[in-house]
């Protein structure tokens, strides 16, 4: 091999190793600058970055729809994981295996709460003998929403009804 | 996507998934690594070597597997991880193979070995994202995985020493094993899960002395133990790094949990008193110590390998002496394809090469530790950072060692070092990490439709 051919290979090599450096970080940026960044509601002003999300989360929507086909296991119709819809928390999700999931802002609740309207051991969720999800207030102080009733005794959750915690909403969803 | 920040969200304008950029990044991590084995080639024997084509299609059918895997099971995954841990085992390969063409290094053949681990790590990597659904599944097994750790970290001391520092399992048949790389990960989950639960009580519940905030015994009793215990398994296993790596990885851990500077004012002072502890008691440590202060001493009539490691960084200059056309093999010893290997890269790659293999790990951390500030929970913020800290700091102990800033004290670069527990443990790592930000960057889902939503009493400001 001539002594400029492996030149020529050694900075080329050192070249294409700094390109995909390069690439690697144009990735992040685009990831970095491709962010809005929007004040939390309630802190500082009303805006809501809500009206720009329906449309990204539609494949979401999708997604989830498949996997409640695949996951229906217990019962036909029954849902399959908790999602938080809005709020802080919002995008959480936390699969309905039948264990009872506690809602509130102490540390060892399933979903702790990040909400100024949230008593420490707000509600609690679990499935009944037959399956069937029951939602329970445990004493809060601003209470629990089903719908557009306040919570007085457990009840059964329809499909679909929000749940309201403060400025927190929870769904059952398929 | 959207995730949030104190009191600010983040939502992305982009599109949510990023695998075909991945995709884009993946070919481009293969063909870096089939370059540089052409360039070996033609450089040692003036011919593209006979196996490119075999070398190539392995590597290009690892990454194709992963990326199908990640696509189907972690569709919001970071599309930098997987990229850049191929290309750096890529190129680990190739240059282990390159070090195999000189007669004078053990072991022999090193390179097919290697591709066995590399591939069995890239199936546990798969394994990780078809079995593990949700990162927070791992929470369960707090305390199960202390004591996994614990038995690990153990698990050596049964064995005979290897170099000098018990740190192998060898099972006969199958090989020997380091099992504390695969403790690195499994103590992250202890870490995790039991600082989520007590850090309040460890930042909160504490008194002020000097400035400095100090928890209360009975919070910091039981981790202060796990890492005394694991400290005195590892003084006794004579293993300076994984023990340098252990302690790190927690202060880092205690920092991000709690908040709290003082940890890291305790952190450095408490590594400062066991260095020089364990410096002046072991002989071994000491050693290594010695070497580090006077490279150039000559011993048993010949040069310490930490000065032929500085030679070749200074005979590699700037730009580099080419791949295949240094002299690395002078380094000798069992350690020039494992702990040494950061040397070949500095001769035949230059500072440039170097500098650019570093930026890649540090681009992988750095994917790690956002991947943390979008986590939604408290234990996969903490596990990510964890993992992450432990991945940068190993980087630190091996690159600071071979370099001449720290003693060098025995652990492998990760993905691009020979060793199978390395490689296979690494791959882990990053699946964990792509498992935790594809729930991170997964957008956030639609809120139903109601219409009755304005008469449910909301409370909002």
């Amino acid at each position: 091999m001539s002594e400029l051919t492996l030149t020529v290979m050694r900075l080329g090599f050192l070249a294409v190793l700094w390109l995909f450096v390069i690439v690697a970080v144009q990735v992040i940026r685009s990831d970095l600058f491709g962010t809005r960044v929007t004040q939390r509601a309630g802190r500082r002003g009303p805006e809501r970055p809500a009206a720009a999300r329906p449309q990204q989360a539609a494949p979401q929507q999708q997604a989830a729809s498949r996997g409640g086909g695949r996951g229906g296991r217990t019962k036909r119709g029954a849902p399959t994981k908790l999602v938080v819809s809005e709020g802080s928390l919002s995008g959480t999700t936390v699969a309905l295996q039948g264990q009872t999931i506690s809602l509130g802002r102490a540390h060892d609740s399933t979903i702790v709460l990040d909400d100024d309207y949230a008593s420490s051991r707000h509600a609690r969720i679990y499935p009944d003998r037959d399956g069937q999800w029951i939602v329970e207030d445990l004493g809060s102080t601003n209470g629990t929403y089903l719908d557009r009733t306040r919570l007085t005794t457990p009840t059964p959750i329809p499909p679909g009804a929000p749940i309201r915690i403060g400025k927190t909403v929870i769904e059952l969803r398929k | 996507m959207s995730f949030n920040l104190g009191n600010t969200t983040i939502s992305s304008g982009g599109p949510p998934s990023r695998r075909n950029t991945e995709l884009a990044l993946l070919v481009f991590a293969v063909l870096v690594p089939v370059f540089a084995y052409a360039n070996v080639g033609l450089a040692m024997d003036g011919t593209i070597p006979a196996g490119m084509l075999g070398y190539g299609l392995g590597l290009g059918l690892l990454a194709g597997v992963t990326h199908l895997v990640v696509r189907k099971f972690a569709p919001y995954a970071d599309p930098l991880m997987l990229p850049i841990a191929t290309l750096l085992n890529g190129l680990g390969l190739v240059l282990i193979w390159r070090l195999d063409q000189e007669p004078a290094l053990k072991p022999y053949n090193a390179a097919p070995t290697q591709l066995m681990w590399s591939a069995l790590g890239v199936a546990l990597f798969v394994g990780v994202l078809v079995f593990l659904k949700d990162h927070r599944i791992l929470q369960r097994y707090t305390y199960i995985s202390m004591a996994v750790a614990l038995v690990l970290l153990t698990l050596p001391v049964f064995f005979p020493p290897v170099n000098g520092a018990r740190i192998w399992v060898t099972i006969p048949g199958v090989g020997s094993l380091q099992p504390g790389e695969f403790a690195k990960i499994v103590i992250t989950v202890f870490f995790a899960g039991y600082l989520m639960v007590k850090r309040d009580a460890l930042a909160l519940a504490s008194r002020r002395f000097m400035g400095l905030y100090l928890p209360r015994g009975r919070d910091l009793g039981p981790i202060l133990a796990i890492w005394l215990l694991s400290l005195m398994i590892l003084v006794v296993e004579t293993d300076l790094g994984t023990s340098l790596l252990f302690f790190g990885m927690f202060v880092v851990m205690l920092y991000v949990a709690t908040e709290r500077t003082s940890w890291i004012i305790f952190g450095l002072l408490l590594s400062t008193a066991g260095a020089v502890f364990v410096a002046s008691v072991n002989t071994h440590v000491g050693d290594r110590v010695n070497n580090w202060l006077n490279p150039l001493e000559l011993q048993n009539g010949g040069v310490t390998e930490t000065a032929q490691a500085m030679y070749s960084f200074g005979s590699g200059g700037l730009l580099g002496s080419g791949l295949g056309q240094g002299f690395s093999r002078l380094i000798g010893g069992i350690a020039t394809k494992s702990d040494y290997i950061l040397a070949t890269v500095g001769e035949e790659l230059g500072l440039a090469g170097l500098m650019a293999i570093i930026l890649l790990y540090g681009l992988l951390v750095e994917r790690g530790i956002r991947t943390a500030l979008a986590a939604r929970d408290p234990f996969g913020k903490l596990l990510a950072v964890g993992l992450s800290g432990a991945f940068a700091i190993q980087i630190f102990v091996v690159a600071g060692g071979v370099t001449g800033l720290i003693p060098l004290t025995g652990m492998t670069m990760p993905f691009l070092a020979q060793g199978g527990s390395s490689v296979i443990a690494n791959w882990a790592l990053v699946a964990i990490l792509l498992r935790i930000s594809d729930t991170a960057r997964r957008p956030a889902p639609a809120p139903a439709h109601n219409p009755d939503v304005e008469m449910t009493q909301v409370v909002k400001p």
